[in-house]
């Protein structure tokens, strides 16, 4: 769905990577739906095939937050855990995050900040990887146009 | 290596622009150093240095023939990567989609508690 509401997703300084996304509601709401179990369960499952049978959140600095996710094919289970550092209700939550899959870059630190404007509100999401390394390789890598080897390319060499 | 340390070992190897080069010419077919080393203008131990971290992050092997060593592409730990970036941005692309549908349900909740306070409110 190609609207006002398009994913954006672009590097910053050395070792960020920051999405944005607009929403069409206020900034309550959406804070609400970021921090409360049961309205995280319903929207945070990604592409389908996924349920999300854990989310805890104790949301203060020092609490931890633990998502789980499991497929509904095979059963397999990836999860997601960390600990808040900061919290500014209804504006801003900087949390540590672990992903616990298959794949994962390492502990990263992740911010999620609320704007309202119009009774819109921005969500951005920054993740900070451990190293401008890691950071540029998952950029260059296929997640922005004009690399040098462009995401096409690779799935041309995965295919070959 | 681990899940982690390879991941990161994939990416840090992908980050060079040199060495995204090298794959891409890889790609193509398999490559001796002075084969890699010619269209790159480099020389050959600055490529066989790129080559040695390609192959410890397993994105290519290496022949044995000593005399003319070839350097093959390895699809897996690619794969394995691009994998997990896809279904990253795939993750929050539909999970946003998702809370668009909700907000609009809270939405609509809290308008009907709006209009039920204010009637409450009239009616005192």
């Amino acid at each position: 769905m190609k609207n006002s509401h398009t994913f954006e997703l672009a590097p910053r300084g050395e070792r960020e990577i920051v999405v944005t996304r607009v929403f069409d509601a206020p900034r309550k709401l959406v804070y609400r739906a970021f921090t409360e179990p049961a309205l995280v369960k319903r929207w945070m499952n990604g592409p389908g095939g996924y349920s999300m049978p854990v989310c805890d959140i104790d949301l203060r600095v020092g609490g931890s937050y633990r998502y789980v996710w499991k497929s509904d094919k095979d059963g397999s289970e990836m999860g997601l855990v960390g600990e808040f550092r900061e919290i500014v209700p209804g504006e801003r939550i900087v949390r540590t995050e672990t992903f616990q899959g298959a794949w994962s870059p390492g502990e990263t630190v992740g911010t999620v900040e609320l704007k309202e404007s119009g009774g819109k509100t921005t969500v951005t999401t920054t993740v900070v990887y451990a190293s401008k390394q890691v950071r540029d390789g998952m950029l260059k890598s296929g997640m922005k146009e004009g690399m040098a080897m462009s995401y096409d390319r690779l799935e041309e060499i995965l295919a070959a | 290596m681990n899940a982690i340390q390879r991941l990161d070992a994939t990416f840090s190897a992908l980050s060079d622009p040199t060495r995204r080069a090298i794959l891409a010419r890889l790609a193509a077919g398999d490559a001796s150093v002075a084969e890699l080393a010619h269209p790159f203008d480099m020389s050959q131990p600055a490529v066989s240095k790129h080559l040695k971290v390609l192959e410890r992050a397993g994105l290519i092997s290496r022949g044995r023939d000593a005399q003319r060593r070839l350097s093959r592409i390895e699809g897996g730990p690619l794969e394995d990567a691009f994998d997990w970036l896809r279904d990253y941005r795939r993750f929050w692309e539909r999970s946003y989609e998702r809370l668009d549908a909700l907000l609009e349900e809270l939405k609509a909740e809290g308008n009907r508690h709006e209009r039920a306070k204010r009637r409450k409110g009239k009616q005192r």
